[in-house]
């Protein structure tokens, strides 16, 4: 397997005041396309941070990131948005859906960044509920959804445009462990028969039991790695 | 990429978003509406002013005053200079043979309004046999016109409506004279509805004005006769008075007062605006802060700074268009068409109706539209300029 996403070197700081905090210092990570990497570690050891870099939403100071051979560190503010639209699918914690538009609409958003006619739109939307098992609440807005189902239209919204990468942002902190472990399985699935590599922060072992390996960072480092 | 999607999605949530920040906006679209309603107030009087004033002259009828005066009150002609006015180049005859020449003059006299309780200023105009044929719009609604040499008066329909005790068949006293109304004229839309008629030679006597006059108005064959006669009234040696259509004295007027009504108007419209607008900043910095997460999702998925900034700009049009299309709504049913009457260039009270028209509903939506406009710039702004960050979205 040859890696998807590479983070070569990199180094991140924060200025608070006169106060420069160094988040990563030489920080290097490779993973491979297809991958399912959970990356687990104490508040303040930077996950949120490595998911940005990872995801295009935060730029490093320093080093490289490489995504699917081409570097992605010197791109502008708009050569990212686009990139993050046609190769990343986000899902958080809070599931961070549009309370004014319905589940389809939701999942539709993604797509109103392509040039897709609104019939491939709406065949695109209808396979990703279909997916996620939602086809029945297409219509429904999120308040009208259980915290599992609105997470399940979240999943539908990140892969609907068919990224190469999912970036997790603890997609279960939210939820109980049963509709944890569904959402999860469902990931899993994503990852196994979809070939998606996901990549997902989490605080919780038992979610991190579903990944193919999980990476533990600490100050800024990776402390461990276990299979 | 479809910038035009993106925007049309944002700008739809936006829209779609804003029951969920009911009374904020709520109270955005009252201010404008407000703001609105007001400075269409104001214009809708000076319009209805403005309108009734040029509604009341016609561009075939001279009117004569002496050279340097502005209004009827301040001009004086003799029983002479209306003979020779009469002679003139392009007057039209009556049935008669005369000349059709009405040589006015004009006194203010108290009443007392209906609206205020108050004294105000009336018009009393001493006209001759000429006086309604001189005047097309101008009609015998009710009773008869006035005998000749009597202590009799007709009164504007405009008049009757805003003053006490001017009804048919009452006495009304002016000074140490009792007069008997005995007729009421209309001449819809125009200032004469605002006035008391009666006989010129018995107001002269009454009023000890002598045999002078204030103005004259002349029927000319046609507008084209009205240079020639002009001239004549300004270059014949016994004359040199100042003469000039009805239509163009009346327009002058009006611009003058109207001008008067809408530099009252428009600075207490643009204070109230600074007002409005302190209110949709808020409102919008508001809706902006409220939507920080939505807004930070979608710029993490790949949605534009500028369609951030165009969902605010959008809300922010949306909300003050729905306040001026109130304020309109308001204006439209509390005051388009309510009588109304002020003080007019002869100090007398100007009866008029107050009247919208679309320019002046113009003038206030584009108001209305600049407050949301400024309104939407700057939280837009910081919309648009919010950092797509995992944090922020979540």
């Amino acid at each position: 397997m040859s890696a998807l996403i590479q983070l070569n070197n990199v180094t991140k700081h924060y200025r608070r005041g006169k106060e420069v905090i160094a988040i990563f210092e030489g920080l290097t990570l490779a993973i491979e396309k297809g991958d399912f990497v959970a990356i687990m570690g104490p508040s303040g050891s930077g996950k949120t941070t490595l998911l940005n870099l990872l995801g295009g939403t935060d730029r490093c100071d320093g080093g490289e990131i490489i995504f699917d051979g081409e570097r992605i560190d010197g791109y502008s503010e708009g050569q990212l948005a686009a990139w993050r639209a046609r190769s990343i699918g986000f899902i958080f914690q809070f599931y961070n859906l549009m309370p004014v538009l319905t589940a389809a609409q939701n999942v539709e958003l993604p797509l109103m960044l392509t040039k897709l006619p609104a019939r491939k739109r709406r065949e695109n939307v209808e396979t990703a509920l279909k997916i996620v098992e939602l086809s029945d609440r297409a219509k429904h807005k999120p308040k009208e959804l259980s915290g599992g189902q609105q997470q399940r239209v979240a999943i539908a919204r990140a892969i609907v445009s068919d990224p190469k990468m999912l970036l997790c942002d603890e997609p279960t902190g939210d939820l109980d462990r049963n509709t944890a472990n569904d959402i999860l399985g469902t990931l899993q699935l994503l990852n196994r028969e979809m070939g998606k590599t996901i990549i997902m922060v989490t605080h919780d072992p038992e979610a991190a039991r579903f990944a193919n390996r999980t990476l533990h960072l600490d100050k800024g480092a990776f402390a461990e790695v276990t299979a | 990429m479809s910038l035009m999607s993106q925007t049309r999605s944002v700008i739809v949530m936006n829209v779609r978003s804003i029951p969920q920040r009911l009374w904020m906006s709520l109270a955005t679209v009252v201010s404008i509406a407000l703001v609105v309603a007001v400075l269409l107030g104001f214009l809708s009087l000076a319009n209805g002013f403005s309108q009734t004033l040029k509604g009341s002259g016609a561009p075939d009828v001279a009117i004569v005053l002496r050279d340097g005066a502005e209004a009827e009150l301040n001009s004086t002609l003799s029983r002479d200079q209306v003979d020779l006015l009469g002679r003139g180049p392009g007057v039209r005859s009556g049935a008669d043979g005369l000349p059709l020449v009405s040589a006015e003059l004009m006194l203010v006299v108290d009443g007392i309004k209906k609206s205020s309780g108050t004294k105000a200023n009336m018009p009393l105009r001493g006209v001759g046999p000429n006086g309604l044929l001189v005047r097309k719009q101008a009609r015998i609604r009710e009773g008869r016109m006035f005998a000749p040499g009597s202590n009799e008066i007709v009164v504007g329909a405009g008049l009757l409506r805003e003053f006490e005790g001017f009804e048919l068949g009452r006495s009304v006293r002016f000074g140490a004279q009792t007069w008997r109304v005995v007729g009421v004229f209309e001449a819809p839309g125009t200032v004469f509805e605002s006035e008391l008629w009666a006989d010129a030679p018995v107001v002269q006597s009454l009023f000890k004005r002598g045999t002078s006059y204030q103005t004259a108005r002349v029927v000319l064959a046609g507008p084209a006769a009205l240079p020639a006669f002009v001239d004549y009234a300004k270059n014949e040696p016994r004359l040199q008075l100042k003469a000039q259509s009805e239509q163009a004295y009346f327009a002058g007027q009006a611009e003058r007062s109207g001008l008067l009504i809408r530099y009252f108007g428009w600075p207490l419209g643009i204070m109230m605006a600074i007002g409005a607008l302190a209110g949709a900043l808020n409102t919008m910095y508001a809706s902006v802060s409220n939507r920080a997460a939505e807004i930070a999702t979608l710029r993490v998925i790949g949605f534009s700074g500028f369609s951030a900034f165009m969902g605010t700009m959008v809300e922010a049009l949306v909300l003050s268009a729905v306040g001026a299309l109130l304020g309109v709504a308001i204006c439209a049913v509390g005051f388009n068409g309510l009588s109304a009457s002020t003080l007019g260039a002869g100090f007398t009270q100007v009866a008029f109706r107050v009247q919208i028209g679309p320019e002046i509903i113009g003038q206030a939506v584009t108001l209305a539209l600049i407050i949301g406009l400024v309104g939407g710039i700057f939280p837009g702004w910081r919309a648009a300029r919010q950092k797509p960050l995992l944090a922020l979205a979540t």
